[in-house]
C-alpha cells in the first residue's frame, strides 16, 4: 500500500502543463520506479500525483530535418536500449540504458524520470553530458532550453522550477556523427545494482590521433559530471598515448567521495581503470 | 517397494509454480486489523518517555502500545526443544517491547491500525524520548566497556559475555623446531537469510483461545514459547503454520508471534496481521554471528598435524536467541574435521553487543569455523610446499572417530572419493601447475575447501520426532507430521519413506502439510538438518505399526496369519508367492463401514531419537580475477556430499544448489554495514546488501558419493546445511593459488581485493592494464 493523497492522469501535454501551474506541489509521476520507492520510504508519503504516464507528446524518439534527435521523456530504458535511431548514433546511451536495473524495472523506468530524479547514479546521465543534451522545459505558456550540464545543481537537486516539465532531450548531429564511444557501468553486481561509478567516454579519432574526446562519470562527484581537464590533455594526443594517459588523468581530476558504499581510494582506483576500458574499447 | 532413491517432482511443486500453494498471506482475511512496529532509534540507553497522543489522534489507528504496557515475563526465542533441566535452557532476555534500548532498531512500541498506510502515519505520530549511552558495536568494545564499569546490556550478564567454551588436550610442544606453522586470524561478517517471505503472523482470540497463524519452521516451539511470554498455559495457544517462503534458520526462531498474540489478546475478536518490511527483516529479526577466529596449525615436515589450536570470539548483539550453542557447534567442528599428534587448544566466547541479534542461519557456526579452518589448511599446505588435498587426506576424519566430548562418531565417510571425483571434475593436477606464475591483470586460479557435519542435535540436545498414519476410506494414506516442510522438499522425500516402510507407492501417501499445534503430532521442526533422519526414524517407526493394523485386519478377514501377508502397492498379498489378497481399498472400505468390526485404522508413534552420524562433502572452484577492477568471476564451481543414501536425488541436488548460492553470497558479496557511532544498519535492503542476481551466479554443479550410513532410517544423512558450507574457503583458496595474496576476511568483494592487491604490489603501472 502507498499513501497517496490524490492522482490524477493528465489527459494531454497541454493539461498537464496547466494542472501543474494550479498545483506546483503534485508530484510528476512517469514510471513511477523513483517516486514510489520515495513514497514508500515515508519522503513523500501522503503526497498528490499528476500522471503523465502514456502522454502520446511525450514520448518516442525522433529526428528532424538537420539531424538532430529528439528523445522524450516518457521513452522508457528498454525502448532506448533498442531504439534503431539511438542505437545506430548514439550508441552509449543505448549502452547506459539497457545497464539499469533489471528488465522489469527497464520496462518501466524513463529516461526522463532518470534525469529528473537527480541521481549522481543515473544510467543515462554520463552518455547524455557526452552527447552534450539539451533540454526543452516547458510550463504553462513559457517554455526555454537547458544544457543538462547545466541542469543538475547538487544530489536530488535539479534546475526544474516548480510548474516545469521536461519535454524534451535533444542531440544536435554534430554531438553524435563521427564519434564512437562506451558506457561501463562499475557495480557489485551484473543486474539490479545501482554504479559505485560509471563512465561513458565519445570519442572521434583522425589519423590515429584523438580529434575529439568527450569523458563524463557517474559518482564521481554530487552529480554526473563532464571531465573538462582530462578532455583538454588528451585531446590532440595519438590514440596509443591516451590509452596510456587516460586511467591516471582521470584519476586526479574526479573527487569522489568515501562512503559506506565504497571508499574515495576504491573510487579512483576504477575510475581510472574503467575510463582506460571505455577508450580501449572506443578505439 | 523402491520408493528411496527416486528422483519424483515434489509434490507441493505445481501448486507453488502455478501460485495456489497458499501461505500466511494468502490465508489472512482482508479484514484483519494491520500493526506496526515502531524502532528504537538509539542503539543503547533506555526509553524516558513515549508519546502516543498524536498517533492515537491519526485517522484509522485503532490502538497504540507500548514497552511500558508489556508483561514482564523475560522470555527466550530460540527454536530449541523446551530442556527440562533448568541448567540447559535458553537464555530468556527479551519481553514484548523492550523499554531497555539494546540496539538501534530494538522493538519499543506498536501501532494497530485499519490499514498499513494509517498504521504508517501512526508511527511517524509517536515521539520518544530517550536516555542515551554510548553504543557498543563490536564484542571488544561491549567487554571494554563492561570492565570500565559501564551498565551491561542485560543485568545477569555483568560482563557482557553471554557464553564461553573451553577444551584442551594434550600438551602444546615446547619448542616449534623442524615444525612448521600456519597462523592466520580470520574474520567473518554479519549477513541476513534472506528469504524472500517476510517473517509474518496473524492471530486472534476467540473465547480464551490464541490462535495464530505463522511462517515459521517451528510451530510446536512457537506454541511453547507464546505461552511462557504471555504467561498462559501452552494448551490455549494454537499455532498453524502453511506454506513458507524460506526460512534458512531465521524462521527457527520465535520472532514477532508472541507480540502478534498479545496484541490479539489485548484486542479480543479482532484479527491481527503483523508482517515486517524488507528492512525490518534486515534489522529487526536474526542475522548470522559475525566472528573472529584465531587459528594456529603446527605441522611436522611431511604434513602430518602435530598441534592446534582455535580460538572464536563471536558477536551475539542484543538479545541471545540461539547464542553461544552457535559459536560451540563450530568449535566442535574444528576439534572433529583434522587429527592432530599432540595438542588441541580451543576456547570461544560469545559476547552481547549493541546490534541485531544473530541466531540460527543455515550452518549453525560453521560456515564460520569452516571458512577459518580450510583458509588455514590452505596456508599451511602453502607453507610446506605441499598440495592442499594431499594435506588434509593426511589428516581428515576417518570412519570409527568419535568425538571425545559428544561421542558422536563417524559410522561411515564417502569424503576420499568426494576429494578424488572433485578433482577429476576441476582438472585440479593440471590447472594447480599451469596457474603457477601467470603475470598481467587477469589470473586464474583454483581452491578446494571440505567440511564435516553433524546429522541433528543429538546428544546436545532432545531429539524427538512423532508421526502419526491414518488410513483413508480409499485405500490411501494421511501422513501427519509434526515435521515441516519449508521450501526443502521435506513433503515429498517424508512421503516416499512412508510409502517405502509400508510398502506401499508415494502417490497413495498423503501429507498433511499446514501443521496445527491443536491436532499435529510433536516435532521441534525443520533445522539442523535433522528431519530427513530424526523424523524419518518416526516416520518407518509408525508406517510399520500400521502395515501391522492393516494386515492384522486383512489376516481377520481372509483367515491368513499376518504374518504370511504384506502390503505391495494397493493389495495385500501373500508373503511368498505375492498374490493378492484383498485391495487396500476393499479393506479399508470394510474397515470403516463393517457391521460387525469397524476400525478407523491408524497408528501414531513417537521416536525418540539417540544417535548421530557425520555427513561430509568439499566445494572445488575454479575462478578468473580482475585484479585492477577487484572482481572475481566463477568460471567452475563444484559441491560433492556425502549425505548417505539420497531419499530423492533431484531434490537433493536442488539442495546443493541452493546451499551453494548462499555460500558464493556469503564468500564474494554479502554483509551487513553499520554506522560506525549511532550503530543504524545502513544497507538493510535489497539494493544496498548484495545478494547475488541470477546473472552473478554460475553454474552450480552437484554430485553425490552416497554411503550406506548404518544409523539414518534409510542410510541417509544430513543435507540441508552441509551445502552451504564449504565454498566460501574454497573461493579464498582460489584467489590465493591465483594471486599469491591471503584474504582472510569475508566477503571477497572488490574494495578488499583491490587494497590487498594494491598493498602486494600487484596494482603498480595501473595505467598500462588496458
Amino acid at each position: 500500500m502507498f499513501d497517496i493523497q490524490e492522482y490524477t492522469a493528465a489527459a494531454s501535454l497541454a493539461d498537464a502543463l496547466n494542472r501543474l501551474a494550479e498545483r506546483p506541489d503534485w508530484k510528476i509521476i512517469a514510471g513511477g520506479s523513483d517516486v514510489l520507492i520515495k513514497i514508500r520510504e515515508g519522503k513523500w508519503a501522503g503526497c498528490s500525483l499528476l500522471s503523465i504516464h502514456g502522454l502520446p507528446e511525450l514520448s518516442g524518439v525522433h529526428m528532424d530535418e538537420q539531424g538532430c534527435i529528439e528523445i522524450r521523456p516518457l521513452t522508457t530504458f528498454a525502448q532506448a536500449a533498442a531504439d534503431p535511431l539511438i542505437g545506430s548514433r548514439l550508441s552509449i546511451l543505448a549502452q547506459g540504458a539497457a545497464s539499469a536495473g533489471g528488465p522489469q524495472l527497464r520496462r518501466l523506468a524513463t529516461v526522463g524520470g532518470n534525469i529528473c530524479n537527480g541521481a549522481p547514479s543515473a544510467d543515462t546521465a554520463p552518455a547524455l553530458l557526452c552527447l552534450n543534451a539539451v533540454l526543452d522545459l516547458r510550463a504553462a505558456g513559457k517554455s526555454r532550453t537547458l544544457p543538462l550540464a547545466e541542469f543538475y545543481l547538487g544530489p536530488g537537486k535539479t534546475a526544474l522550477e516548480a510548474g516545469e516539465l521536461l519535454c524534451g532531450i535533444r542531440i544536435a548531429k554534430e554531438d553524435y556523427q563521427g564519434y564512437r564511444g562506451c558506457y561501463y557501468k562499475y557495480s557489485q553486481r551484473r543486474a539490479m545494482d545501482i554504479a559505485n561509478i560509471s563512465c561513458a567516454l565519445w570519442l572521434k579519432s583522425v589519423d590515429g590521433a584523438i580529434a575529439d574526446i568527450r569523458l563524463a562519470m557517474g559518482v564521481a562527484a554530487p552529480t554526473p559530471i563532464r571531465l573538462p581537464q582530462s578532455e583538454q590533455a588528451l585531446l590532440g594526443l595519438p590514440l596509443e598515448q591516451g590509452r596510456r594517459r587516460i586511467a591516471s588523468l582521470v584519476r586526479q581530476e574526479i573527487q569522489p567521495r568515501d562512503s559506506w558504499r565504497a571508499s574515495r581510494e576504491f573510487r579512483l582506483q576504477i575510475a581510472g581503470e574503467i575510463a582506460a576500458r571505455c577508450f580501449a574499447a572506443a578505439c | 517397494m523402491g520408493e528411496i532413491g527416486r528422483s519424483i517432482p515434489r509434490l507441493d511443486a505445481k501448486d507453488k509454480v502455478c501460485g495456489t500453494a497458499k501461505y500466511t498471506e494468502d490465508l489472512c482475511p482482508a479484514y484483519a486489523l494491520t500493526a506496526k512496529i515502531y524502532h528504537a532509534t538509539v542503539a543503547n540507553g533506555w526509553v524516558k518517555r513515549i508519546d502516543i497522543e498524536k498517533a492515537l489522534a491519526v485517522a484509522g489507528v485503532v490502538a497504540v502500545f507500548t514497552c511500558m504496557d508489556v508483561p514482564q515475563l523475560p522470555f527466550a526465542t530460540a527454536g530449541h526443544p523446551w530442556s527440562t533441566d533448568p541448567g540447559h535452557r535458553d537464555v530468556a532476555d527479551r519481553l514484548l517491547l523492550n523499554r531497555r534500548v539494546r540496539f538501534y532498531g530494538d522493538d519499543i512500541a506498536v501501532v494497530v491500525a485499519v490499514d498499513e498506510i494509517a498504521a504508517a502515519r501512526g508511527l511517524r505520530a509517536i515521539q520518544v524520548e530517550y536516555e542515551e549511552e554510548p553504543a557498543a558495536l563490536t564484542p571488544e568494545q561491549a567487554m571494554d566497556m563492561a570492565a570500565a564499569g559501564a551498565s551491561p546490556l542485560h543485568e545477569q550478564f555483568a560482563d557482557n559475555i553471554l557464553g564461553r567454551s573451553q577444551y584442551q588436550e594434550g600438551e602444546w610442544p615446547c619448542s616449534t623446531k623442524g615444525l612448521i606453522a600456519a597462523k592466520g586470524r580470520y574474520v567473518c561478517q554479519g549477513v541476513q537469510h534472506c528469504h524472500l517471505e517476510s517473517a509474518v503472523s496473524f492471530a486472534w482470540q476467540e473465547g480464551d483461545k490464541i490462535t495464530l497463524v505463522s511462517s515459521t519452521q517451528i510451530p510446536h516451539i512457537v506454541r511453547r514459547v507464546v505461552g511462557q511470554a504471555l504467561g498462559l498455559p501452552w494448551g490455549k495457544i494454537r499455532v498453524i503454520k502453511p506454506y513458507i517462503g524460506g526460512g534458512f534458520g531465521n524462521k527457527q526462531d520465535v520472532l514477532t508471534e508472541p507480540l502478534n498474540a498479545w496484541l490479539a489478546q489485548k484486542l479480543p475478536g479482532r484479527t491481527i496481521k503483523l508482517c515486517l518490511s524488507r528492512e525490518e527483516v534486515f534489522f529487526a529479526t536474526r542475522i548470522r554471528h559475525p566472528m573472529t577466529i584465531d587459528i594456529e596449525t603446527l605441522a611436522d615436515r611431511q604434513g602430518v598435524l602435530v598441534a592446534r589450536s582455535y580460538s572464536a570470539v563471536a558477536c551475539q548483539g542484543a538479545y541471545a536467541s540461539h547464542g553461544h550453542g552457535v559459536t560451540a557447534n563450530g568449535m566442535t567442528a574444528f576439534r572433529d574435521m583434522y587429527r592432530q599428534s599432540q595438542a588441541l587448544r580451543q576456547q570461544a566466547i560469545t559476547v552481547y553487543c549493541n546490534a541485531p541479534a544473530a541466531g540460527a542461519m543455515r550452518g549453525y557456526g560453521i560456515p564460520q569455523e569452516t571458512f577459518a579452518t580450510e583458509a588455514n589448511m590452505d596456508d599451511l599446505a602453502l607453507a610446506l610446499g605441499m598440495d592442499p588435498i594431499d594435506l588434509r587426506l593426511k589428516n581428515m576424519m576417518e570412519p570409527g572417530f568419535q568425538d571425545p566430548v559428544t561421542g558422536i562418531t563417524c559410522h561411515s565417510s564417502g569424503l576420499k572419493e568426494c576429494l578424488r571425483q572433485g578433482a577429476a571434475i576441476i582438472d585440479w593436477q593440471s590447472k594447480r601447475q599451469a596457474y603457477v606464475g601467470q603475470t598481467g591483470p587477469r589470473r586464474r586460479g583454483v581452491g578446494m575447501a571440505l567440511f564435516c557435519y553433524k546429522t541433528g542435535v543429538y546428544p546436545l540436545s532432545l531429539e524427538t520426532s512423532s508421526a502419526r498414519m491414518t488410513l483413508n476410506q480409499d485405500g490411501s494414506i494421511q501422513l501427519h507430521l509434526g515435521a515441516t516442510e519449508i521450501g526443502q522438499g521435506g513433503d515429498t522425500v517424508f512421503a516416499q519413506m512412508a510409502a517405502e516402510a509400508c510398502g506401499m507407492d508415494t502417490a497413495d501417501i498423503h501429507v498433511v502439510s499446514f501443521q496445527d499445534t491443536d491436532v499435529a503430532p510433536y516435532d521441534s521442526g525443520a533445522y539442523a538438518s535433522r528431519q530427513t533422519y530424526v523424523t524419518g526414524m518416526a516416520i518407518q517407526k509408525t508406517a510399520r505399526l500400521l502395515s501391522e493394523k492393516i494386515l492384522a485386519y486383512a489376516a481377520d478377514l481372509s483367515g491368513i496369519a499376518a504374518g504370511d501377508l504384506r502390503i505391495q502397492g494397493r493389495d495385500v498379498v501373500k508373503q511368498d508367492d505375492g498374490q493378492p489378497v484383498i485391495s487396500l481399498a476393499a479393506l479399508a472400505e470394510e474397515a470403516f463401514y463393517s457391521l460387525e468390526n469397524s476400525e478407523h485404522i491408524s497408528a501414531q508413534t513417537t521416536n525418540h531419537c539417540r544417535s548421530n552420524t557425520f555427513a561430509f562433502g568439499c566445494s572445488f572452484v575454479e575462478i578468473e580475477v580482475d585484479m585492477p577492477l577487484g572482481q572475481i568471476q566463477v568460471l567452475q564451481a563444484v559441491n560433492l556430499h556425502d549425505s548417505g543414501k539420497l531419499i530423492n536425488p533431484a531434490l537433493a541436488k536442488a539442495q546443493v544448489h541452493g546451499g551453494m548460492s548462499m555460500a558464493l553470497g556469503y564468500g564474494l558479496s554479502e554483509r551487513l554495514i553499520f554506522h560506525p557511532q549511532s550503530g543504524k544498519m545502513l544497507n538493510g535492503n535489497f539494493l544496498d546488501y548484495k545478494l547475488a542476481t541470477a546473472l552473478d551466479t554460475p553454474d552450480l554443479q552437484a554430485a553425490f558419493v552416497e554411503t550406506q550410513d548404518p544409523t539414518g532410517p534409510f542410510g541417509n544423512k544430513a543435507l540441508g546445511e552441509p551445502p552451504a558450507l564449504s565454498l566460501a574457503p574454497a573461493l579464498r583458496n582460489a584467489l590465493l593459488h591465483a594471486t599469491g595474496v591471503k584474504i582472510n576476511q569475508l566477503p571477497l568483494e572488490p574494495q578488499r581485493l583491490t587494497a590487498a592487491f594494491r598493498q602486494a604490489g600487484l596494482l603498480e603501472g595501473g595505467e598500462d592494464h588496458v
